[in-house]
């Protein structure tokens, strides 16, 4: 299956694939909303504004994840060179963006009503904000600079000097006193949210997940694409 | 030829990767003071040289029945079950702030034991549960 993601067989990746994933990712979607907005309990402190949770939550972890797939990507583009990596990675890019800019907004949106302000520049929030700016620089070079191989190059620098940000982002609100509450998730240890509220979010994440797969799978079949047709040019 | 060229970047990308960090966690050492956001009543007072009168934060939590309202103003102990300062506030606290509870308070230092807010947060942590849930654990704490 993974074979599909090689230059070669992607362009063959079928339109009833992505039709497919749409609609299992709109099923999921609506089940996950309406567990979220109704059938869930309101929060035994927060009521009923803790459920910006399953919007904010999801969109951190895909946000963090999907840098830490185009900094391990550029890694390797490093070391080994491979001309579908940084087409990879490129894909990825701008669904990441957005994620973190969701989970920014989102946060701050939750932040008004349960801490009294939209903002502070605690450990948590700046971080979160340096990523939204390292996934600009990424992208801005993909698009602003004209050779592939520079673009290559500084964007693959930019990635592995973010990776080092993602991190700081997971143990801010461990490692220094930070307005916003440490992690309820962890791998270590048992989740501090209650399954009936645990179990939407879950899905809301998988919908999500399954969102930033579809993009990515036509984002990258767009750039396969470009970047044989312009090797032809450049054949010429 | 090739396998020496990756040998060769892979050396070169660690050795770039540990430099960053050591890099990285001196900056980030270095800026700790600023970087946190709030300090404990136990930080302040092992502090030797607090400056009186300079904004800082402070943060803990509300002690229990020590909430004390009037018409305009709110004063209340704010503890890290180690030590405790007493906050004096006017203005309106948000809807979170209660007994028991996350606070931060900026403003400043009259002395180690007085402090003058001119803004209130409340912090929640990071538990989750319906209200079901916690009034039956509050049951089985007794």
């Amino acid at each position: 299956m993974f074979k599909k993601l090689l230059p070669n067989k992607i362009l063959s990746l079928n339109n009833n694939l992505i039709t497919t994933l749409l609609i299992i990712m709109i099923l999921v979607i609506a089940v996950g909303l309406m567990f979220a907005l109704f059938i869930s309990p309101s929060d035994y402190i927060q009521g009923d504004s803790a459920r910006i949770m399953y919007v904010h939550v999801p969109s951190s972890f895909i946000a963090l994840g999907c840098f830490g797939f185009i900094g391990i990507g550029s890694i390797l583009n490093l070391i080994f060179k491979i001309k579908f990596i940084p087409l990879m990675t490129k894909s990825l890019a701008p669904v990441g963006c957005i994620f973190s800019l969701v989970s920014i907004v989102t946060g701050s949106l939750w932040g008004k009503p349960t801490w009294g302000i939209w903002w502070v520049w605690d450990a948590r929030l700046t971080s979160m904000s340096i990523l939204f700016l390292f996934y600009l620089a990424y992208i801005f070079t993909w698009k602003f600079v004209n050779n592939f191989e520079k673009a290559n190059k500084i964007s693959s620098v930019i990635g592995i000097i973010g990776l080092f940000n993602l991190p700081i982002i997971r143990y801010s609100v461990d490692w220094w006193s930070t307005l916003h509450q440490s992690s309820s998730i962890t791998l270590t240890s048992a989740p501090t949210i209650h399954y009936t509220m645990l179990i939407p979010l879950i899905i809301m994440f998988f919908g999500m997940v399954m969102y930033s797969l579809i993009i990515f799978l036509m984002s990258y079949k767009t750039e396969v694409m470009k970047f044989k047709l312009d090797k032809k040019k450049n054949r010429k | 030829m090739l396998i020496k060229k990756v040998k060769s970047r892979i050396k070169f990308l660690m050795i770039l990767m540990l430099l960053l960090t050591i890099v990285i966690f001196l900056i980030l050492k270095s800026l700790e003071e600023n970087i946190v956001y709030f300090f404990s009543p136990t930080e302040i007072y092992d502090k030797p040289n607090i400056s009186l009168n300079k904004k800082i934060r402070i943060g803990g939590l509300v002690k229990e029945e020590s909430i004390k309202k009037d018409q305009t103003s709110i004063k209340f102990i704010i503890t890290d079950l180690k030590n405790e300062i007493i906050v004096s506030y006017n203005g309106s606290v948000p809807n979170l702030f209660s007994e028991g509870k996350g606070v931060i308070a900026e403003g400043q230092l009259k002395d180690k034991k007085y402090f003058v807010a001119d803004s209130i947060l409340a912090k929640h942590d990071e538990n989750y549960m319906p209200p079901e849930v916690s009034k039956a654990l509050e049951k089985s704490k007794y």
